[in-house]
Order: C-alpha cells, then structure tokens, then sequence
C-alpha cells in the first residue's frame, strides 16, 4: 500500500490513556517491537488523550480543548503509532471532523494523516517477520469496532497471529460483533452492554482457547473484567504484550 | 408531532432483556436477514460502486428537495392524481377521514405503510368508526393481536410460530389451530380476499415517488400491495416527503439497493409503478387516486444541512439487521415507530429531544450500521450530534428540546475531564494520588453500574509514561 | 388547510436550499452487464424458476398446446382473457375446436364494476408479458385498455406470454431503450414469480394474496 512510510527512521507513539493506566505494558511491548526492527520510538510525555470520550459523550468542546494539545505534541513529520484502533481511528478519522472551520486546518489533516495503528504499522511499514518461541498454546480473537470498520486493520493484526507457528488462533463465532464496551455506553445502557459482553465470553468460552486476544484495551478491559465476574479462566492480553511474549518468550516487557 | 409516549426506555429494556422467546426470535430472524445481504451483495466492489451511487442520487434529490416536489405535484396534477399536503400527523389523519367521508366508506384496506404507523392512522380512524385493516401479512398478525411492528419490514419478526398460531386461533372466526406455515398463509389469504373484494377504499405506501413523470414506486412481495391500490375505486397513497428522487432512471440502482438490505433479494415478487388513476377505456384500476404528501418534522430537519443526511433513508431496515442493540431489545423497546439505528437518530429529530432523546444513548458507536447503510448515511456521527444537542443549550443547537439532559454534575465532570487531560502535570499527579488510594478507581458514579457486571479495573503500579522513563525511551 | 400547509411546508424547505452550499457530488456510472440471446433467456428461466415460477419455452406456433395442457392438468374450469389482443384473439380461434375438458373462456369485456365477481372467481388469467429483464428475472407487464391490471393479480393462477426477443439486459437499459418516461401508462409491474413472504419466522411460503402460481410461457421462433 503507497500510504505507508517506507521504513522510517523514527516514529511517535501515542500510548492512548487507557494503556497510560491500565495496561502500560502493552504499550511498551509495542514500543519494543518498533525498536527490535530498528526504529527510534518517540514518545511525547504531554501526552494524555485523544479526546474521545468527551466526543461521543456529546462534548465536542471538551473534546477539542484536549484534541488540540494532543497535536501540538507531534509537530515533525514522522509517523505517529497507536496500540489501538479506537483512539487511531478518532485521531485519523474523527478529528478533520471535529476541527472543521478550524484555521489551522491544514496542520490537523497533516496530522492525522500520520496515524498508523500499531498492527498495520507493523505489517505494512516494517514488514516484521516473528519467531515463534513459545510453548504450544490456544487464542481466539476478538476484532474491536473501530479498529475493524474505521481503521480496517484487522487481517493485519491476525496475520501477526498467524506468523507465530506454535500458536492456534481459533475464531469466534462472532468475531466482529461489538463486546458492549463502547465507552461511556457500558454505563449509559449497562444493561444491554452486560447482554452484550455476555455473548462475548460465552463465544469465547466455546472456542476452547486459554486467551483472549485483542487490539484495544477498553474492549480488553471490558471483556476481561466481565470474564473475571464470572470467574472464566480465560486470559486476556493486548497484542502487542501477546507478540512480545511469545518472540522473547518472556511473560512481560516491563 | 405525533401523540406524545412517555417513554420509559430503561423499563422497555429490562423487559426485552429478560423476555427470552424474544430475543430467541430476534436473534434468530436477524441472523437470517443478515446472511442473505451478505449474499446478495457478495461483490464488494460492484457493492460499493451500488452504495455510492445511491447515496450520491439521495443527497443530489435532497439538494433539490423543493423543486422536485412541485414537479412531482405538477406531474401527478396533470396525470390525475390528486395531491395533498399535510403539515402534521394530525392533519394527515383528517386528509385520509376525509376521503374516506365523502365516499361513505368505513372499510379501508392497507398496505404496510410505515408512515400511517408514524401518523398512528389505524387508531385515529377507528375513532371514528372505520375499519383500517392491515392486509401485510406480518402487519395483519400484529393487529390481531393489538401490537405495533417490531421491525420496518418484517413486523412481526419477534413472533415465532407457535405465538402467530396462537393469535390467528384466538382473532380469527373459524380459524382451526394450526402451526404449518402453509395453512397459516393460507387461512390469512382466505380471510383477506373478502375485504379485498369488499373495501371502497386502498392504502398504500411510497417507496419511490418520481418527480421526472408523477410515478409512485412500490415494492412488495405479497400481492396486497397491488390489490390494495388496484381493486378499491380509491386509491389513497402516503408518503413523507423526503421520498422523492429525480428520474425514473434513477429507480434501478435505488430499488437493487433497497430490495438487496431489506430482503436479500435481486428484486422482490412486485415492483408496481403507479402514475395515473383509471383513464378513460381502461377498464379497472382506481377511478381517484390521493397521494397525502407528510412533513411531520421532515422540513426542520431539512434545514439543517449536516442532519438533512437522515432524510436519505430508504426505510431498508438493514441498519436493525446488523445492530447489537436491536438484536437484543428488539423493535418495541424503542417507543416510537422507527425502531434501530434509524430510529435512534430519527425518532429524536422528529419527536424531540425530551421525547425520544433517550435513544441516542442506545449505542455504542460500533459502526456496523454505517458500513451497510445502502445510502452511506453517518448514522454514528448523528447519534454524537444528538447527544451534543441533548446537554447543549448552545444558540448554534436546532433540535428541539436542545439542552434537556444538561445538568451540573456532568457538565463539571467533562470540565474536569477537560482540565486533567490539558494538563499533563496535573494527569500524572492524579494517577498517583489514585496510586496511593490503594490502586483501585473510586466506586462512585459510572463505576457503580460497570461492576454490576464486571471487576473493577486495577489501575497499574506504574503508568506508561513512567514505565517510558525507566526504559530508556526518549521522551522529549 | 392543505395549501396553508403546502405554503409553510415549502417556506421552510427553499428557505434551507437558498443557504445551503454544499456541493453535490458526481454522479458515478454503473456498468450494465449485458448477456448474449442465449443467456437471457436462460439467466430468466434459472431466477424465474428459482421463485417458484413454472417455465415452459416452446416454438411460437406451439404455444397455445402448452397452454391447453396446463389448463388441462389443472382442471381449470374458467381462463380470464382479453379479447381484441393478439393472444385473445389466437385462444378464441384456439377454442372453437375446443375439447370439453378445456376451461370456459371469460373475456374481459366489461369494467370491473360489472365484472368482479366473475374476476374473483375465475381459476386463471392469461396475459402478454411486454417484455423482460434479464438481470433480476422479472417479467414486465404492462397493463393496457384491452389487458386490465387485474387480470395477472386476482387470479390464483396467472400465465403469462413472453416473446423470447423481448428480454432485455436489465431494467434501466430497457426504460432507456424504450424511452419510459415519455411514455409510463397508469400502471406497469414488474413480476418475479407467484406471491409469496417470509413473515412467519423468516419460513418462505407461496400464494399469500397475489396468484400461488405463475406460468410463464418464452416464445422463441
């Protein structure tokens, strides 16, 4: 694909803040894997979000005030990585929107056009190649709403998968329906979103995989916390920790 | 406005969620109209090509949304057809009592018409002592049993057999016990044709209303359709108003559209084009036909050029099809006539925001809608417009009702939100003191309904951003 | 009232178009798929049949046979038909040599006022298709003073002659080839077969109110 740097020198990442909080070393172990292929990682340490809550909450203003610090922080012209297909595809996508009439116009398009999320960076810039090293193991993937439909990076991210040769991707049932996350709607609508994230876990459960494997954390954090409910013995894991795992058969990169 | 329903959504919820034969039903129903898109639009270039071109035909019809309605009421005019405007449901309802009056008749027989649904016509006649008798099959057994459609083409998609069997042994005269499928169809037909045969007047639907020659479009599978607007000596035709497009070329691309997300099919039993009533030496046919063109709040949301975009809709019903939400509420637990993604965005701009606002919070932005939509409409980003407008109290907001939801705990949540995520410093700081609080969230507000359901997430000993520090990586 | 409505209703309308200045997008071409002679008429009969339409193609001197025998196999008692049309007038020759298990020709003569219960009554009626479409497998009918809409909807069964050379690729290339919109008459159907629905639990069932059967009938010369 012509829209992807060849190669570069350096890149940006944005963390995203629920990586920042809850799963820092997903983000790290994508920060690794950039580094192992020879790329010096940049990480603006302003950084805090990309505005999303705010903006399907209905509070475009707020939304903005914190969008519009987020691109002051990645002024050169390198790629700009995120280990999440929600907050690429708000930072791609959704910004031109939100700063429409803005006069700085031209700064946000260049801007947003410099998000990469980390799985179709990884495949289409870098061309990585993973070595496998470890034990025999059971996964099953779930393909989070936006990195599917907005950012349309899904097979990349299972084609990661299917590169590491000890493991067994099994596929759900229903892969690319949404696990009832959504934001602020598992507590707007918690009744309908609990509907929702049962019939995740219950697809999951069905495919016999000992993880759950995902590109986004909030709809990690989401089915993870409704399987722990449960008591479900089932893990979850970001991709990224999950691919450096396994190549450095190491459980964590921090 | 149409009657105003309080709506108790969260009642409408717990009641869908907990009613296992429905979701039973939906689920299996959805699954299956589902497939059949996926197959009927398996090319997903020529798919694409399909989508783009409607929406580019709606947008270009809406572009000239005046213009084309006089033509279309010039045309009709000249072919025969009587048009009448109706500002209101209300006034529509009157349009209709009054065609019925001065015929005398007190028998009317419908096709489905999603719009008279809008217009809640079958009650308001009945108040005034005419039987309107839904002649659809799935509208027929929801009448049967006193209820409104679940779905905009399968309206009685939330029943299984046994229930239709049930409704039909307890509604109809004679009618044996039966759960064939066969013998149900055929005892609805049998007990159909009389009125047919019988009703002085038809109604029917729009799905297309050409402005180039005055033709009304219909599609249908049944049959009813036809008989409803060809056997009666009057036919009465409704439609909204954002229904007509330029050309009757334009029809092919829009009908392959409609047809292919609403049914799975290449094109339905019937696609019936209706453009006079019966001329001289023609022997049937409607002697007067009426088309009562409906504005019900079509024209404010015209005149916002960004939500203009919900008048695109084709009433395809797919956006229900493939949305989570809907899937396990199914259509009732709305309120209002337009059930889904549609009505989420629909229903408030037509209702008001007090009214119907509810429904935007339905969502949760999975995007499965827009990537089907036949005519490209947003549907995620209107739902964001809707929520913005309900805590709006903004001059630049043109929902009715703008400004509802607004109150002081959320609008300083956001603000805070606002102030910890513009600064830094202040984020990181906060972090830690939630650290030192012992590692976990307060359980307060949001948190209270996410552990309903789920553990409460562990905020982590280290954020990234000092996890980047202690590797080594640069961080300007 | 409804001009009042009319005027207010279109204020608000040209009020938003005079503001509005977005501009509206191109409209993209779509490539018609065109079929061979053959494939027309075979791409017909396979999505016909596959909505339970039965298909007989004969030679055009035989056409009227084919009738007799699926009359004959139904028993049908009386055929609706129009009278002043090339097919009626081929059926009334037909039907002086007519065989007593033949059904009783009805003609459609009168308005359907003096009419309808004769037309809810009869077992069949017998129509000429205007042509076809290829691509969806749909017959056109065209409904004229001689042929009346009802003939091909009230019947339970309803025949249909199709001249094999009348199919056409798809439905826009014969609204352009025929120019329709100079020309659209009170009524024009396209049909894919007998009636049918899906509305009890998604279970496919034939004969709802339209015909329970179609017969359609390709002449090739």
């Amino acid at each position: 694909m012509s829209r992807y740097p060849e190669k570069p020198q350096k890149v940006y990442y944005y963390g995203t803040c629920l990586v920042d909080m809850m799963y820092p070393e997903a983000g790290l172990a994508g920060i690794k894997l950039l580094q192992q292929e020879g790329v010096k990682v940049i990480f603006p340490s302003g950084q805090t979000c990309c505005g999303q809550p705010a903006y399907n909450s209905g509070f475009p203003d707020e939304a903005r005030a914190v969008a519009g610090k987020q691109i002051e922080l990645f002024p050169e012209d390198y790629p700009i990585v995120v280990p999440s297909g929600s907050c690429a595809g708000m930072m791609r996508h959704h910004y031109p929107k939100l700063f429409d009439g803005d006069p700085d116009f031209d700064r946000i398009i260049n801007f947003s056009q410099r998000i990469f999320e980390l799985s179709e960076f990884l495949v289409h810039a870098l061309n990585i190649k993973l070595q496998d090293r470890g034990a025999p193991i059971k996964v099953t993937w779930h393909s989070s709403c936006h990195a599917l439909r907005e950012m349309g990076i899904i097979e990349d991210s299972k084609s990661l998968i299917r590169q590491l040769k000890n493991v067994d991707l099994i596929e759900l049932q229903h892969e690319t329906e949404c696990c009832g996350f959504g934001g602020t709607f598992a507590v707007k609508q918690p009744a309908i979103s609990a509907a929702m994230v049962k019939d995740k876990t219950d697809d999951i459960r069905q495919t016999g995989a000992v993880r759950l494997i995902t590109g986004d954390c909030g709809c990690l954090m989401n089915i993870s916390g409704a399987m722990q409910f449960d008591n479900i013995r089932i893990g979850g894991q970001h991709l990224a920790e999950f691919i450096w795992e396994r190549i450095n058969d190491k459980p964590s990169p921090a | 406005m149409t009657n105003h329903h309080p709506l108790d959504f969260d009642k409408n919820v717990s009641r869908a969620l907990n009613d296992r034969q429905l979701i039973k039903n939906i689920k299996s129903a959805m699954a299956t109209l589902v497939s059949k898109r996926k197959a009927i639009f398996s090319d997903a270039a020529e798919t694409e090509r399909l989508r783009t071109l409607g929406n580019a035909l709606k947008k270009t019809a809406l572009s000239k949304l005046p213009q084309l309605l006089e033509q279309l009421e010039e045309k009709c005019t000249q072919n025969g057809i009587q048009v009448h405007w109706a500002e209101t449901a209300a006034e529509a309802n009157q349009l209709v009592l009054d065609i019925m009056k001065s015929h005398g008749a007190t028998l009317l027989v419908k096709g489905k018409s999603m719009v008279s649904e809008e217009m809640e016509l079958n009650a308001f006649l009945q108040k005034n002592g005419i039987e309107a008798l839904e002649t659809d099959l799935g509208e027929f057994i929801i009448q049967l049993n006193n209820e409104r459609p679940a779905h905009i083409i399968v309206p009685a998609i939330h029943k299984n057999k046994d229930q239709i069997s049930k409704i039909f042994h307890d509604h109809i005269p004679d009618a044996p016990y039966t759960e064939d499928v066969a013998e149900l169809t055929a005892i609805a037909r049998k007990t159909l044709r009389q009125k047919f045969y019988q009703a002085d007047v038809g109604l029917s639907g729009v799905n297309f209303a050409v402005a180039e020659t005055g033709t009304l479009c219909l599609v249908e599978n049944e049959g009813n359709g036809r008989l409803c607007t060809t056997v009666p000596g009057v036919h009465i035709a409704l439609m909204g108003l954002e229904k007509v497009v330029e050309k009757l070329v334009d029809l092919p691309p829009l009908l392959r559209l409609l047809i292919g997300s609403a049914t799975g099919q290449l094109v339905t039993t019937y696609v019936n084009m209706i453009t006079s009533a019966r001329k001289q030496g023609e022997k049937d046919g409607p002697k007067e036909v009426h088309l009562i063109i409906l504005d019900n709040g079509r024209s404010k949301i015209y005149a916002d050029t960004r939500r203009r975009e919900t008048l695109q809709c084709i009433r395809c019903g797919t956006c229900l099809n493939h949305c989570p939400v809907y899937n396990r509420i199914g259509g009732h637990a709305y309120g209002y006539i337009y059930p889904g993604p549609i009505g989420k965005i629909l229903n408030p701009q037509i209702e008001g925001l007090r009214a119907a606002g509810v429904l935007a919070s339905a969502s949760s932005l999975c995007n499965a809608c827009e990537e089907v939509c036949p005519v490209k409409i947003q549907i995620p980003d209107l739902i964001r417009r809707i929520r913005n407008e309900s805590y709006s109290k903004d001059s630049t907001c043109t929902i009715e009702g703008h400004g509802y939801k607004r109150n002081l705990a959320e609008v300083l949540a956001w603000k805070v939100w606002q102030t910890i995520n513009t600064h830094p410093l202040i984020n990181a700081a906060g972090l830690k003191i939630l650290n030192v609080l012992g590692m976990k969230i307060p359980k307060i507000g949001p948190l209270k309904d996410w552990i309903r359901y789920r553990t409460t997430p562990e905020l982590a000993k280290k954020s990234l951003h000092e996890l980047i520090k202690q590797h080594g990586v640069d961080h300007e | 009232m409804s001009e009042a409505s009319r005027h207010r209703i279109f204020s608000r309308l040209q009020a938003a178009t005079r503001q509005d200045t977005t501009p509206v997008s191109q409209l993209p071409e779509l490539p018609i798929k065109t079929y061979s002679p053959k494939e027309k008429i075979e791409r017909l009969i396979t999505l016909m049949e596959a909505m339970r339409t039965e298909v007989h193609t004969t030679a055009a001197e035989n056409w009227l046979d084919t009738v007799e025998d699926v009359l004959k196999v139904r028993e049908a008692k009386r055929l609706l038909y129009a009278p002043g049309t090339e097919i009626g007038e081929a059926l009334e020759h037909q039907w002086e040599n007519a065989a007593a298990d033949l059904p009783q020709l009805i003609p459609y003569k009168q308005d359907i006022e003096q009419l309808k219960e004769m037309v809810f009554n009869v077992d069949a009626g017998i129509t000429s298709a205007a042509g076809a479409i290829a691509e969806t497998g749909a017959l056109i009918l065209w409904p004229t003073e001689q042929e009346p809409r009802l003939m091909s909807i009230v019947p339970p069964l309803h025949i249909a002659v199709l001249k094999a050379d009348t199919i056409h690729n798809s439905l826009l290339e014969v609204m352009q080839k025929e120019n329709w919109p100079a020309k659209m008459p009170s009524n024009v159907v396209l049909v894919s077969g007998p009636s049918k629905t899906a509305d009890i639990e998604m279970t496919l069932a034939f004969g709802v109110h339209g015909p329970k059967e179609l017969i359609v009938l390709i002449l090739e010369d």
